[in-house]
């Protein structure tokens, strides 16, 4: 009974560690929504997490530790945001780029081909990380302090404020909802920016139509290879903000090599199924996911492998949107019909 | 389906004098899929204002032709002209910039879309903004201008096969296409459905289209069409006014003249009933008959030749007898085996005609999909048929290979070895020889095959024809389905002409000619 109180008592806090989880998780989930739609099933979202995460951290330690260092300047906040952003975009739109050419120019598998890509990304990650935390010198770990911090920022204003109506609620509202760096809530946006994008423009229309029926969309004058290419390059740059966000907002600007960001690529993947590949309900499912990672943490009175037993519920929840989207059969909770295919025009 | 119809419908047209520059005009077009020409140097013309009827029977290449127009195939050779200038289509894009719009036998349709999505599909539109109302309501205009019926917001997969096929013509027409092309559009049609597209075809006419139709369906030619073109076996036969033309006049130019084969057809000594098939139905998913109440009997000691124009139900007639299909009440499959004991079929699955030790084998029209593993050896492939056979968890590895190697000479399957190469990496004759022989390797009382020498050579052809035939005179009863009536002309004892489903009559093979046949085939002069 004791445990259930504080368990109850300690829901805003699981709240917001299942936020920060979650927008990683949610980013990979967009980038991946965005590619699948195009009928490339990218398993290699964690290893594009992966290289957008060092990409963002190694770009900025260049700037912020070596560069402004050398010359005797402070960092410039917007360059460190731009520098950061752009690095990162890059790396993993370039993993999309090598997902791409393999499956949609040379027709490979597309499963092999993005197991492999995960593997490779992770290896890439990792040992530029070591490296990264050589070159820092000192304790041995790098730290891009000033660009984390201004990834994290937030206004202390306004969380005081919307906490103070809230105060007789028994817990902050406003840091429940607005202590997040702003990344947070640029994810929000960009899911709401697809959803927009896939229902309500033609090129949305067009990118829907080449993922359901690849040679219906080139019937009908569509260019399938450039659809196939941008959606799956860009989605893997937005999925490769997820490592970055983790990096910078989670673990403050240094490297691990836990294996964590594998582990939130693989609940992405699986959160593009639970959200049967729309984006605005991946921004509540994301959340949720980040909080049934969490939960463990939360329920008193666990071992450290019955732990493991609660880190098991996105899946097992996913499992259950599974069974759920398949008895009730609508057409519309289906994926992408030409998902994983590839296609060839001059078949007969 | 029983019309009465008089062997020359006169057409209501004025005959036009063809003054404008022709829509399109084809010259000497070639188009080979490796070693076959599907399309060998074909010159067409359609003009303004005209209905031109493309006609042929299945394989003639009438759809390679089409999709040359639409962007789907490139010709190897010849040149298109559209509106008397040279142009190149390379894309269905290409094709839609010259107006030229094909509504393909098989819709290209997303099913999750509702029927205006799938009509602005690929269209650049305004800034790449998605106004549905102002769709819906381009899309309204059109269908009161030519009379269809059409909900804008009504999804695909809720659509009739009627109501699809008319989401594509508004497509083509939204599209600003000036020349339409429709492939088999009857075939999925009731004939309600078929008159009312009818109707909408000429009212495109009057506002200046120009409309090719391809069919089999020689009461649809004369009905709906000015002009009437004919292919054959990938050549361009004639073409003839329609007001001009009969349904004998048509049969014969798309079914030629018989062609001497010279294949060996020997008399049997005896004939045994092997097989009876009495009020077999068979409907499709979709509740539609693809088979109505169709009886007959094989004999061994014959081979029995199945005709018809492709999709009459050939499939589903094998299919039902092998335990694949599912057979609607009151249709009896009788097998009689060696000792003259009747079996019914109906109701059991391969597994069941198996273990009831039946002699029954079926070469199935599609080699890899039903027959073969492309991506295991002969020996293995051999073994699908044994591998349940002797005790124990071990498989019997011998007696296939020994199988395989007898096949392999007996058949000469040319393979670089039988253990190691994997049966995609072999011609389709090779591959065929392989099926086949696997199959009289059962020695089977009852032997079914389904276009047994389609992409065949000449030479492979004849070694299984022999075959056959070989197999006919040790009393196996073989039921032939095939496409070349030459071929069955000249193989087969008896012919059985399916013609929708329906049995249209069972002739004998050496007294038919290939024009009754022929005409058969179309319902014309069948019915008993």
């Amino acid at each position: 009974m004791n445990g259930f109180v504080s368990f109850l008592t300690s829901l805003p806090s699981l709240f917001q560690s299942g936020v920060i989880f979650g927008t990683v998780i949610l980013f990979g989930a967009l980038g991946e929504i965005l590619t699948e739609k195009s009928g490339n099933l990218n398993l290699g979202v964690p290893g594009i997490m992966y290289l957008g995460g060092i990409a963002g951290l190694a770009s900025t330690f260049y700037y912020e530790n070596l560069l402004c260092h050398r010359l005797n300047i402070a960092p410039n906040p917007v360059l460190c945001i731009i520098i950061c952003l752009a690095a990162t975009f890059l790396a993993a739109a370039c993993g999309g780029l090598i997902y791409s050419f393999l499956t949609i120019s040379l027709r490979t598998n597309q499963n092999v081909t993005g197991l492999t890509l995960t593997i490779f990304g992770s290896g890439i990650g990792n040992f530029f990380g070591g490296s990264l935390n050589t070159l820092a010198g000192g304790v041995g770990q790098v730290n891009v302090k000033v660009t984390s911090e201004l990834f994290r920022a937030f206004s202390t204003d306004l969380v005081k404020t919307v906490d103070g109506w809230t105060a007789k609620l028994g817990f902050g509202l406003g840091t429940m909802l607005f202590s997040y760096g702003f990344l947070t809530y640029f994810a929000i946006l960009l899911a709401i920016f697809l959803w927009w994008f896939f229902k309500k423009t033609r090129y949305g229309l067009s990118l829907r139509a080449v993922g359901e029926n690849t040679a219906t969309a080139d019937a009908a004058g569509i260019n399938v290879t450039k659809y196939k290419y941008l959606a799956t390059c860009i989605g893997a740059g937005v999925s490769g903000f997820g490592g970055t966000y983790y990096v910078m907002n989670y673990i403050k600007g240094t490297w691990e090599n836990q294996g964590t960001i594998e582990a939130l690529g693989w609940l992405a993947v699986a959160l593009v199924i639970f959200a049967t590949w729309k984006p605005l309900r991946a921004i509540w499912g994301s959340y949720l996911f980040g909080m049934l990672y969490w939960a463990f943490f939360y329920i008193g009175g666990l071992t450290r492998s019955s732990q493991e037993l609660f880190k098991m519920l996105p899946y097992v929840v996913t499992i259950f949107v599974l069974l759920f989207v398949a008895l009730r059969k609508r057409k519309e909770d289906q994926p992408p019909m030409s998902l994983g295919l590839p296609y060839f025009r001059e078949e007969r | 389906m029983e019309t009465k119809q008089d062997n020359k419908i006169p057409s209501p047209i004025d005959q036009q004098v063809p003054s404008e520059v022709p829509a399109i005009e084809l010259k000497g077009i070639t188009k080979r899929f490796g070693s076959v020409v599907a399309n060998n140097a074909i010159d067409l013309t359609l003009n303004k204002g005209e209905i031109l009827s493309l006609l042929g029977e299945n394989g003639s290449g009438k759809t390679t032709l089409m999709n040359m127009l639409s962007g789907i195939y490139y010709p190897d050779e010849g040149e298109i002209f559209v509106n008397g200038s040279k142009v190149e289509i390379r894309s269905p894009k290409d094709a839609f910039d010259l107006r030229i719009g094909m509504i393909h036998q098989h819709f290209k349709l997303v099913d999750v879309f509702t029927a205006a999505e799938n009509i602005v599909l690929g269209l650049p539109g305004e800034r790449g903004k998605l106004d549905k109302n102002a769709v819906a309501k381009a899309v309204r205009e059109i269908a009161d201008r030519y009379g269809f019926e059409i909900d804008p917001n009504q999804k695909v997969y809720d659509m009739s096969v009627s109501q699809k096929q008319t989401v594509e013509i508004v497509k083509v027409l939204y599209r600003g296409a000036d020349i339409l092309i429709l492939d088999e559009p009857t075939a999925v049609l009731t004939p309600q459905e078929t008159d009312k597209l009818f109707a909408v075809m000429k009212n495109m006419k009057k506002d200046g289209k120009a409309i090719i139709i391809i069919t089999h369906k020689l009461h649809e030619v004369l009905a709906v069409s000015d002009r009437v073109a004919v292919l054959r076996k990938g050549q361009y036969i004639g073409d003839v006014p329609t007001s001009q033309a009969s349904q004998q006049s048509l049969t014969d130019m798309m079914v030629g003249h018989a062609v001497s084969l010279n294949i060996d057809r020997p008399m049997a000594d005896s004939l045994k009933e092997r097989l009876r098939v009495e009020h077999l139905t068979v409907k499709n998913k979709e509740g539609v008959k693809k088979l109505s109440d169709v009886s007959f009997t094989a004999y061994g000691g014959e081979i029995l030749g199945i005709a018809g124009i492709a999709g009459s139900g050939q499939k589903e007639l094998l299919e039902s007898i092998a335990g694949i299909q599912h057979v609607e009440e009151g249709g009896n499959i009788t097998y009689i085996d060696p000792q003259g004991k009747g079996i019914h079929l109906e109701g059991m699955d391969p597994l069941d005609i198996i273990r009831k030790g039946i002699l029954l084998s079926f070469v199935p029209e599609d080699r890899f999909g039903m027959g073969l593993v492309g991506g295991m050896n002969i020996t293995q492939n051999v073994m699908l048929r044994s591998y349940r056979k002797g005790a124990g968890p071990m498989l019997d590895q011998q007696t296939p290979r020994k199988l395989a190697d007898k096949i392999v000479n007996d058949l000469e399957v040319v393979t670089p070895d039988i253990n190691r190469t994997p049966l995609r990496r072999l011609s389709g004759g090779n591959v065929q020889k392989v099926l086949v022989g696997r199959e009289i390797e059962q020695s089977p009382t009852v032997l079914m095959t389904a276009y047994a020498v389609r992409g065949l050579d000449i030479n492979t052809s004849y070694t299984i024809y022999n075959l056959l035939t070989q197999q006919k005179m040790q009393g196996v009863a073989v039921i032939y389905v095939g496409e070349d009536l030459d071929v069955l002309l000249e193989l087969c004892d008896r012919i059985l002409v399916l013609c929708g489903g329906q049995v249209s009559g069972i002739v004998d093979g050496r007294s038919i000619t290939k024009e009754q046949v022929g005409l058969m085939m179309t319902k014309v002069g069948g019915g008993e």
